[in-house]
């Protein structure tokens, strides 16, 4: 009963911060994610903005291999075939523009704020 | 009954001994088996089942023969074609019953799917069968997370850069070109200042009648830069090739093949063997296109090429695996 107390205020501090979705950890740091799904040769949401510290996860559901490759080279993943997934967690502010290196008409960018 | 085509040019606007509708009816053949003969610079366009009309000289007898096959993507496994290996047998047996033997293969790239080792031998093992040399170009596909250095120390140990080279056969002068390194956001296919160099000091000392054959994965003409299938700079490389008579520009990348011609220059691209994608802006992404388990090797293929000594026309012969 004493730890369902304590944990509403934490849980009601979650839902009012508008991210996407949160994971409370036991040191009390929050973590936020956010989805980028590679379909038809393209990423959606092809921009996303997420705040400093926000974990984007690339989900690939074509049949063929994509990357996800930043344009300063600030992050690169390796090939992801059907249904495999890359994760940045993006520590600074700033737009990061990336695009797939083996089909570099596929671009999208990452706003941290 | 058949019926009798005509060929002569009605309309050369362009000066390029092609019109429209001779270009159009090679364009509609090369999907089912076509030759289209390049003959003192003019197109001219034979259904398979007329070869007859064209006497012994044009295939038979040519001075030289070779295939080209593209785009195996051995390790694909979805749904357009579970079975690449047994589709790249049947090219292999396609490529043994050809009345012609030719001397060598041209493989355009995406040997592999993923850059797998265990995919390139077993391409390696399976070409093997043909008992022919292959030259080699990098698809993308073959060159994913160590920027080729595995398919350079497989194909490429004599060649220059990113794998590119140069050899002749007969007269004829091949350059194998690499279209697929360091492509930019947004961009399409690149050769890159360091290639285009090398290519036009490749090219500088050879006589103007020398038959050019280049080959490279990505198309090097804008067939559809909205699906990325073309070369961002191969404007420059076409350039230092205007004063040869004869330019057979060979690509893959597209799994459909396209034929055109600007005057001395022969574009055309190859089937592949694994499997079929969609006509340019036909769907909502060049994808593998799933077609009829009884279809599929139908529009899958090899490309034989004819060269005749004395003749402008490298022959280009497509024919399906059905």
């Amino acid at each position: 009963m004493w730890i369902l107390v304590l944990a509403a205020p934490v849980v009601a501090a979650l839902l009012v911060s508008g991210s996407r979705s949160f994971t409370a950890r036991a040191e009390q740091t929050q973590a936020s994610s956010a989805e980028v799904k590679i379909d038809n040769f393209s990423f959606g949401p092809a921009a996303v903005t997420v705040e400093v510290g926000t974990t984007v996860t690339w989900t690939n559901r074509d049949d063929i291999p994509h990357t996800v490759v930043s344009d300063e080279k600030v992050f690169k993943s390796k090939v992801l075939d059907t249904d495999e997934k890359f994760s940045f967690t993006f520590t600074k502010p700033g737009t990061y523009g990336y695009f797939c290196s083996v089909h570099p008409k596929m671009t999208g960018k990452v706003v941290v704020q | 009954m058949t019926k009798k085509v005509k060929d002569e040019i009605l309309h050369d606007h362009n000066k390029d001994g092609v019109d429209r509708r001779g270009f159009l009816k090679c364009m509609a053949w090369a999907g089912t088996g076509a030759l289209c003969v390049m003959q003192g610079g003019v197109l001219k366009s034979y259904s398979l089942s007329r070869l007859s009309d064209l006497g012994a000289g044009a295939t038979a007898a040519g001075e030289l023969s070779f295939v080209q096959i593209s785009d195996s993507h051995m390790g694909f496994n979805k749904p357009a074609n579970p079975d690449v290996a047994g589709t790249l047998k049947a090219a292999v047996d396609k490529i043994n019953g050809l009345s012609a033997a030719p001397e060598f293969l041209l493989h355009t790239g995406d040997i592999s799917h993923l850059s797998k080792p265990e995919e390139f031998d077993t391409v390696d093992q399976i070409l093997k069968a043909t008992g022919k040399d292959v030259f080699f170009v990098p698809g993308e596909h073959d060159v994913l997370n160590d920027d080729g250095a595995q398919f350079r120390e497989r194909y490429g140990k004599s060649a220059k850069g990113s794998g590119w080279y140069s050899f002749e056969k007969k007269g004829v002068h091949f350059i194998g070109l690499v279209n697929v390194m360091n492509l930019k956001a947004g961009g399409l296919g690149t050769l890159g200042h360091e290639q285009l160099e090398w290519m036009e000091d490749d090219v500088k000392h050879l006589k103007s009648s020398t038959p050019i054959v280049v080959f490279a994965h990505i198309p090097l003409w804008s067939v559809y830069p909205e699906w990325g299938w073309g070369t961002d700079d191969s404007a420059q490389a076409l350039a230092y090739l205007k004063k040869f008579g004869s330019v057979t520009v060979l690509n893959g990348h597209i799994h459909q093949t396209m034929q055109k011609v600007e005057g001395n220059v022969t574009f055309h691209t190859a089937a592949s063997t694994a499997f079929p994608q969609p006509q340019p802006g036909k769907a909502d992404s060049p994808g593998p296109m799933k077609v009829p388990a009884e279809q599929l090797r139908s529009i899958l293929g090899i490309t034989d090429v004819n060269y005749v000594r004395g003749q402008h026309a490298l022959a280009v012969v497509d024919s399906s695996l059905a």
